[in-house]
């Protein structure tokens, strides 16, 4: 099938960039939505134009690596990654607009590339569970009742793909910050930082210049593992709890 | 600084100082609302009961805690937490606005909206509505500068005479306000509970998403009636 | 086996030199291998804590095993400077593991122990890993098990709270920790959480988006690394009193892998070049289940968890006719369960290399199953039905549900209606950097842990055992061994050294050729092609004509590639081409080398199957009186030098040497 393409080009941090067109022809169904940018890349260079810089690792969707805004919609229409995303979801003669995430915590680097290191320093903040190496009891010593492991789970598959920031009309970060708060609230080992990790979080998340949350839901819509609005519930209620103890 | 992650973690973070106790702030004074709403459209409905029932009513507000409360004391408390909280609310309001505009200066293109409810992307702009309607609420029902009608002695007398068919302009602001105010606690209420933490399982989600739609239905409808009834002469 | 002639000539006679022997002079041989890692750590030397906070060490790598050995040496109080090509440390491949990872913890009570999981490994190995490494490996298996899950790791648990475990191929007991179908991922950011601890702690410092290009020796000392800011363009020098490499596979090589788009060779290649020996390069991982490939522009492969032979059944049909037919259509009686018939003791659970092969075999017999691709239909079913109708739908669900949603995503198939089809793809590299018992390469001061270095795998690696392998050697060996060496530091040098400036200079230089060449063909292109030669002739089994016109193959392709590739854009931004170029460059030559190595191991080794090594009934055949030694390369040179090899033999005490039966 053949497609058209409108792409943000943008060469570096500090230039403006804008909307640029394309053709593309010989595009199969089978093909994956980032192989289809590879493809428009070997064209590009074929005629000695700078390919389009675009981010993908693993391509399977589980290094949160692939972002772009696909017609509106963070990692296009399908509940998956940019990289999931097949061109059968697309029909011949469509126009696709690709944009980078947008936030100014996430500033573009190049096309379509952004910087998501905010996403590390909030981690850093207080993102875990302080457990030197070599100072671990023996792992069945804690049993996690099921339901709890269960949910810890469901929330820790983030892969902190921005999605949620890049979908959320107030550029809030609420669900990544959510989704770690209640992946370690749940466990037993994480009940002694609790307190002080969501205060910290937050925090950084705000410093950053992510905005608040208005609990308005297309984060969790755009999120390609689902994860669901109860963790900004959850964060919001451990965040009252700090604030009751004084934090 | 975009590679080399040069730590620049915040230092002596504090639970109030961040967006969520905003959002909480804004909660709180929601729910205040909310509850003086609630009594305001029961007061309101005393209408149906005859211009007497209403004005005693009215008469009652002013003098209830007598004497322990001077004349119109319960009121002055009303009218003060009101304040603080429309103060409190709005502040939070618009503080998280502009921190919301400065999250995301660079537009996208294209942008589709998945899930959201109408409600929730008015909620700002909902409020400012709502805002200017309680100014002209006050001007026009409690200080009498708007649209001065009928015996000021009755309130009853004021609110019958607003809604003549002849004013129907004054009914349409009103219901268009009460239209605000059910799209505000659509969203408001779902929001309360998601910031209050009460939302944390896809059941209590869904619980609140009900609470929302019934409240703004309940609270609107309550409040509409009392001018409907009057333009179509039900009341009179 | 066959009768051997050790004085026979190599069948890659004319591709390399045959150099000294080497040996582990660190594994303490006087106490017997259950002992050794006591005794080692023991009598290791140790840094004073005070101390510590001078020591500066290069981490390269913020996998499995970079992220963990950086976190707990940030945590002993070194301080630690860490890079990944990646743009957080969290997306480091090991992400993508999806099965789970081994311990030898005996929860099931099944008669699992520290020697079981050992004599799995060797044996899984086929008799071509370090006997003394393999035994640690298994030992400190447990702890790592202790150290996740007081991290915060999600493991999957029973209804009564406590661990749960899976079985994976190759063995019979049940000692796999998983995290439903993302044990990679869940473990990873374990570590990468502890790692930004310590960036907090201010022991750390992450460098994301950063590549190394050029490792700095001196004197057979390592004395840090060149990298280049994949924003900027900027050359970096970064200057350390150890240098570590935990920088992944470089199963890349065949282009199409199931590894991720960015897995490279340039570190270890660069670090090779500078002195280090390669270690069995020739080992490759083909994992039997991933998705087959589709079309022409596929960019990568998807695995599907090996986890899935644990209820689904695989098969073709017995008539080439049926091949076309909607599977479902087939009935029973004209299905070919092949792992279940030709080994009836492990059935669908037979180690990766045997099911892979089989695979093969199946469909070059023309029962493929799929779209023809090539004239050929590369695919078997992988079946759950059975499970399905055992264990309810919403049992299989549960387990698996994940990778059907994955599955569906890619192929536009519901699994849980029609089987699923599968092919075997490359997936991942027991060779590496070669590395004493101690994990430092022959280049004093460097240090290679995870799948980067040649691995305590053996020639084939059993499932939920590369998880183990990067975690053990970050949480429990590194720490130790590299603390060992720290104690005496060698002497620093500093950027004005004429070795720094040497190094950078090259770094330059090959950027401004790529940029420079101003040639006809795409980066892609090359890889494309390369990757094609090496899966024909390099992949599941290999032969000596195949590997001769290999090797000549490459060559060609390698001296073209350097006179004739484009790549457009500077070297002063963010410019993808340019980082594809010099990955490409190494890969070349590490092919080359990859089909030298085979060439000479006239042997069926586990995942390594030469044509001319095989039992009357088509097994492979190993030889161990002419291959029972670690083949460890050393760099020849540029063009027209040939590689240099060192053999280090292996013997085994703890276990008996035998011949790899899964029947
Ligand atoms: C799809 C898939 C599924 C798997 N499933 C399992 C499983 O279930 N169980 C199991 O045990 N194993 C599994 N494996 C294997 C296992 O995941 C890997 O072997 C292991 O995770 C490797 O870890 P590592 O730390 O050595 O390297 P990696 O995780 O690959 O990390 C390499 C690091 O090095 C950095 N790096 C590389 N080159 C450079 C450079 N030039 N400059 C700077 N940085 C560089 C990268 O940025 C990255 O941070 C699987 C592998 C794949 C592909
Ligand atoms: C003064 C004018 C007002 C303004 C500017 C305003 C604005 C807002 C905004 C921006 C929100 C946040 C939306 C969200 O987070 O989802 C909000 C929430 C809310 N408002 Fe108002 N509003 C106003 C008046 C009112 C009134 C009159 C009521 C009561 C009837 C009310 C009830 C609520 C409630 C219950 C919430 C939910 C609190 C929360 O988000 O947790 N508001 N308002
Ligand atoms: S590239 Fe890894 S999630 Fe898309």
């Amino acid at each position: 099938m053949k497609i058209k393409l409108k792409i943000w080009r943008q060469p570096n941090a500090g230039t403006k960039g804008a909307m640029h067109d394309y053709d593309l022809a010989e595009v199969s169904e089978d093909m994956s939505f980032l192989e289809m940018l590879d493809l428009l890349n070997e064209n590009l260079n074929e005629q000695g134009e700078d390919p389009v810089a675009f981010d993908s690792d693993c391509r399977e969707g589980i290094c949160g690596t692939c972002s772009l805004m696909i017609n509106g919609q963070a990692h296009g229409p399908d509940v998956a990654t940019t990289c999931q995303l097949h061109m059968r979801s697309f029909k011949d003669g469509d126009t696709i607009t690709v944009e980078p995430w947008r936030a100014e915590a996430f500033p573009v680097l190049k096309d379509l590339i952004v910087d998501r290191s905010a996403f590390d320093r909030i981690i850093q903040s207080g993102g875990f569970i302080s457990a030197n190496t070599g100072s671990a009891p023996e792992a069945n010593n804690l049993p996690v009742e099921k339901a709890k492991a269960d949910r810890a789970f469901d929330v820790a598959t983030c892969i902190g793909c921005g999605a949620c920031v890049a979908a959320c009309p107030n550029g809030s970060a609420s669900l990544f910050v959510g989704a770690k708060i209640t992946h370690l609230g749940e466990l037993p080992q994480g009940q002694p930082e609790r307190d002080m990790r969501v205060v910290d979080m937050v925090a950084q998340a705000d410093y950053e210049g992510f905005g608040g949350c208005t609990n308005i839901g297309e984060c969790t819509a755009a999120c390609p593992k689902e994860i669901p609005q109860d963790v900004i519930s959850q964060l919001n209620k451990d965040l009252r709890t700090a604030m009751k103890h004084g934090h | 600084m975009t590679c080399v992650a040069t730590p620049t973690l915040v230092k002596g973070s504090r639970s109030t100082r961040s967006t969520i106790a905003l959002k909480i702030l804004m909660a709180v004074t929601g729910l205040v609302f909310i509850g003086y709403v609630l009594l305001h459209m029961y007061g309101n409905l005393k209408v149906f009961a005859g211009q007497e029932a209403f004005d005693e009513y009215a008469h009652h507000l002013r003098t209830f805690g007598e004497p322990m409360l001077p004349y119109g004391g319960l009121l002055w408390v009303i009218r003060a937490v009101l304040l603080l909280s429309v103060i409190g609310h709005a502040y939070s309001a618009f503080a998280l606005w502009s921190r919301a505009s400065k999250a995301r200066t660079h537009k996208y293109v294209m942008m589709k909206a998945v899930t959201a409810t109408l409600s929730s992307r008015m909620m700002r702009w909902g409020g400012v509505a709502l805002l200017l309607f309680v100014v002209f609420h006050l001007l026009h029902l409690t200080t009498h500068t708007i649209n001065v009608n009928g015996d000021p002695g009755s309130p009853y007398e004021r609110l019958v005479s607003s809604f003549q068919p002849g004013q129907w302009w004054v009914a349409v602001i009103y219901l268009l306000a009460m239209l605000a105010l059910a799209m505000h606690l659509r969203h408001g209420v779902f929001s309360v509970s998601q910031t209050l933490g009460y939302s944390n399982n896809a059941r209590s989600r869904a619980r609140a998403n009900f609470a929302g739609v019934f409240l703004a239905v309940v609270i609107a409808g309550g409040f509409a009636l009392v001018p409907l009834s009057i333009l179509f002469g039900i009341v009179d | 086996m066959t009768e051997s002639t050790t004085t026979r000539v190599s069948d890659a006679a004319d591709y390399f030199t045959l150099g000294d022997a080497i040996a582990d002079t660190k594994a303490p041989h006087d106490v017997s291998v259950p002992q050794m890692w006591e005794e080692r750590k023991a009598h290791a030397n140790l840094v004073n804590p005070a101390n510590r906070r001078k020591i500066k060490v290069i981490m390269v790598g913020t996998g499995l095993a970079g992220a963990s050995a950086a976190a707990t040496l940030g945590e002993a109080g070194y301080h630690v400077e860490s890079f990944c090509y990646q743009d957080s440390p969290r997306r480091a491949h090991s992400i993508a593991a999806q099965g789970g990872i081994n311990a030898a913890k005996n929860y099931r009570n099944d008669g699992d122990s520290v020697y079981r999981l050992f004599y799995d490994t060797v044996k899984g190995g086929d008799f071509r890993s370090r006997e003394s490494n393999s035994w640690r490996l298994a030992e400190v298996s447990a702890s790592i098990i202790d150290q996740c899950v007081a991290q915060g790791v999600p493991f999957a648990r029973e209804y009564g709270g406590l661990l749960d475990n899976r079985s994976f191929g190759g063995v019979q007991v049940s000692r796999t920790f998983y995290a439903r179908g993302q044990t990679g991922q869940q473990l990873l950011i374990g570590a990468y959480q502890a790692l930004e601890r310590q960036v907090a702690a201010g022991t750390v410092t992450t460098h994301t988006r950063h590549e190394m290009l050029e490792l700095v020796v001196v004197d057979g000392v390592a004395k840090g690394i060149i990298v280049r800011d994949m924003v900027t363009g900027e050359i970096e020098t970064h200057l350390g009193d150890a240098v570590v490499l935990a920088t992944g596979g470089y199963g890349n090589v065949y282009f199409l892998s199931t590894n991720a788009m960015g897995c490279n060779v340039t570190a270890a290649w660069r670090a090779h070049r500078k002195g280090a020996y390669m270690g069995n390069p020739c080992y490759t991982q083909i994992h039997p289940t991933c998705i087959p490939v589709s079309g022409e522009n596929q960019s990568k492969l998807t695995l599907m968890s090996e986890s899935l032979r644990n209820d689904g059944r695989i098969w073709v049909p017995k008539k080439k006719e049926d091949c076309a037919k909607d599977p479902r259509d087939i009935p029973e009686e004209d299905r070919d369960y092949y792992l279940e018939r030709i080994y009836p003791a492990f059935g669908n659970l037979v180690p990766r290399d045997i099911a892979s092969r089989q695979a093969k075999y199946m469909c070059d017999d023309g029962r493929g199953v799929g779209p023809e691709v090539d004239g050929v239909r590369r695919g078997v079913y992988l079946d759950f039905a059975d499970a399905i109708d055992r264990l309810g739908l919403e049992a299989v669900k549960t387990k698996y549900g994940n990778l059907f949603d994955m599955y569906k995503q890619i192929t536009a198939e519901n699994p849980y209606e029609l089987p699923m089809r599968v092919y075997p793809a490359v997936h991942y590299v027991m060779g590496g950097l070669w590395v004493d018992y101690d994990l430092e390469s022959n280049v004093s001061g460097l240090f290679v842990a995870g799948e980067a270095n040649f691995s305590d795998q053996g020639a084939n690696r059993l499932g939920a055992s590369a998880l183990m392998q990067g975690l053990a050697d970050g949480y429990f060996v590194l720490p130790y061994t590299i603390a060992n060496y720290l104690a005496h530091p060698a002497e620093r040098i500093d950027e004005s050294h004429p070795a720094v400036v040497e190094a950078k200079q090259a770094v330059e230089e090959r950027i401004n050729h790529f940029l420079t060449v101003n040639g006809t063909r795409s980066v892609d292109s090359y890889h494309k092609e390369l990757g094609h030669l090496m899966w024909e002739y390099c992949g599941m089994e290999r032969s000596k004509e195949g590997l001769t016109h290999a090797i000549e193959s490459i060559r060609e392709l390698k001296a073209d590639f350097w006179k004739n590739v484009k790549v457009l854009g500077t070297a002063d931004t963010l410019n993808q081409s340019l980082e594809r170029a010099g990955r490409v460059a190494d890969f070349l030559e590490l092919g080359e080398l990859m089909c030298i190595d085979a060439l000479n191991r006239r042997e069926s080794a586990g995942g390594h199957f030469r044509a001319e090594s095989q039992t009357p009934d088509g097994e492979a055949e190993r030889i161990d009186e002419e291959f029972a030694y670690v083949a460890a390369w050393e760099w020849g040179g540029e063009d027209g030098h040939t590689p240099v090899l060192h053999q280090e033999a292996l013997s085994y005490e703890a276990i008996e040497m035998k011949a790899r039966s899964y029947k």
